[in-house]
């Protein structure tokens, strides 16, 4: 998928990706696993920042979204941004496994879910849906 | 090369204990795999960014146990999430796995439980960063006498 005119007009084919959670070291094994997979990307800490840095105008490809977060969770965080139109794909990232929980972030808008922690092959998994 | 061999025979053994102990997990070797010569240090840096902001979380429950007017069982439960999160993330199983009982503890409010769990967590924090710094110490001594460090499988 071509980044055509995002991040304040520069063109690039690499992928984007915006990391979602607020515990620092998953952030820095994400940014990792998709460094290493050439996706260009940054993180932000809770839902509001994700909602925000929608509305300075960047758009992504791919967001990680973790569901616990303080300021705003995942799931609101992910029901805001489908409501502003967003149709980036969102992969829910969370050690939440009980049905009805994943159920409920899926319902939110979630194109994916995945249980953590991340690996390369969940990754690609993800990625492959994108493209697929 | 003999220094060398000798090292890195110490390195696998201690990794293989490591593992065998579940002290450290899959994920571990996960993380392993991410580091390359594009980023030599990642697993020393991840890891150092989790000694680092475990020890904040386990004072946080620390200090909310103490509160002689009432224990606020959330902001406790709150810090433990977030040490289970990072703990599963970098594959350290015992402390992950004794974060899960303590979050137990927390939702029935149980003071008492939940004091044992902090120690339990401790025990387990302090034997795994022990045991990984060991690790990281005999990875700079191989390095130092020109050899490299064995591949996780």
């Amino acid at each position: 998928m071509a980044a055509q005119g995002r991040h304040g007009g520069r063109k690039s084919n690499k992928m984007t990706a915006l990391v979602v959670d607020d515990n620092m070291v998953n952030q820095t094994i994400h940014h990792r696993l998709l460094d290493n997979l050439g996706i260009e990307n940054e993180a932000v800490s809770n839902g509001k920042e994700a909602v925000d840095i929608h509305c300075s105008g960047k758009t992504f490809d791919l967001i990680l979204m973790d569901m616990d977060m303080p300021v705003m969770n995942g799931i609101e965080a992910t029901r805001k941004l489908r409501e502003m139109g967003i149709r980036s794909m969102i992969a829910g990232v969370s050690t939440r496994s009980m049905e009805r929980e994943v159920q409920e972030f899926m319902e939110a808008g979630l194109d994916d879910y995945q249980v953590k922690p991340l690996t390369v092959s969940k990754l690609i998994s993800i990625i492959h849906k994108i493209n697929g | 090369m003999d220094i060398v061999n000798q090292l890195q025979r110490q390195f696998i053994d201690h990794s293989t204990s490591l593992h065998r102990e579940g002290i450290v997990d899959d994920q571990f070797t996960e993380l392993q795999k991410l580091q390359d010569e594009n980023s030599p240090d990642f697993v020393v840096e991840v890891v150092s960014l989790f000694f680092e902001d475990s020890e904040k979380l386990l004072n946080n429950m620390a200090r909310a146990l103490e509160q002689a007017q009432g224990v606020d069982f959330k902001q406790v439960d709150a810090s433990v999430h977030q040490l289970k999160g990072s703990s599963s993330s970098i594959g350290a199983m015992r402390v992950k796995n004794a974060c899960i009982a303590f979050r137990s503890f927390c939702e029935a409010q149980n003071r008492e439980g939940c004091l044992r769990c902090l120690q339990k967590v401790t025990h387990e924090y302090s034997l795994l960063k022990n045991k990984l710094q060991s690790l990281f110490r005999l990875e700079q001594q191989i390095l130092a006498a020109g050899g490299s460090i064995p591949v996780a499988k």
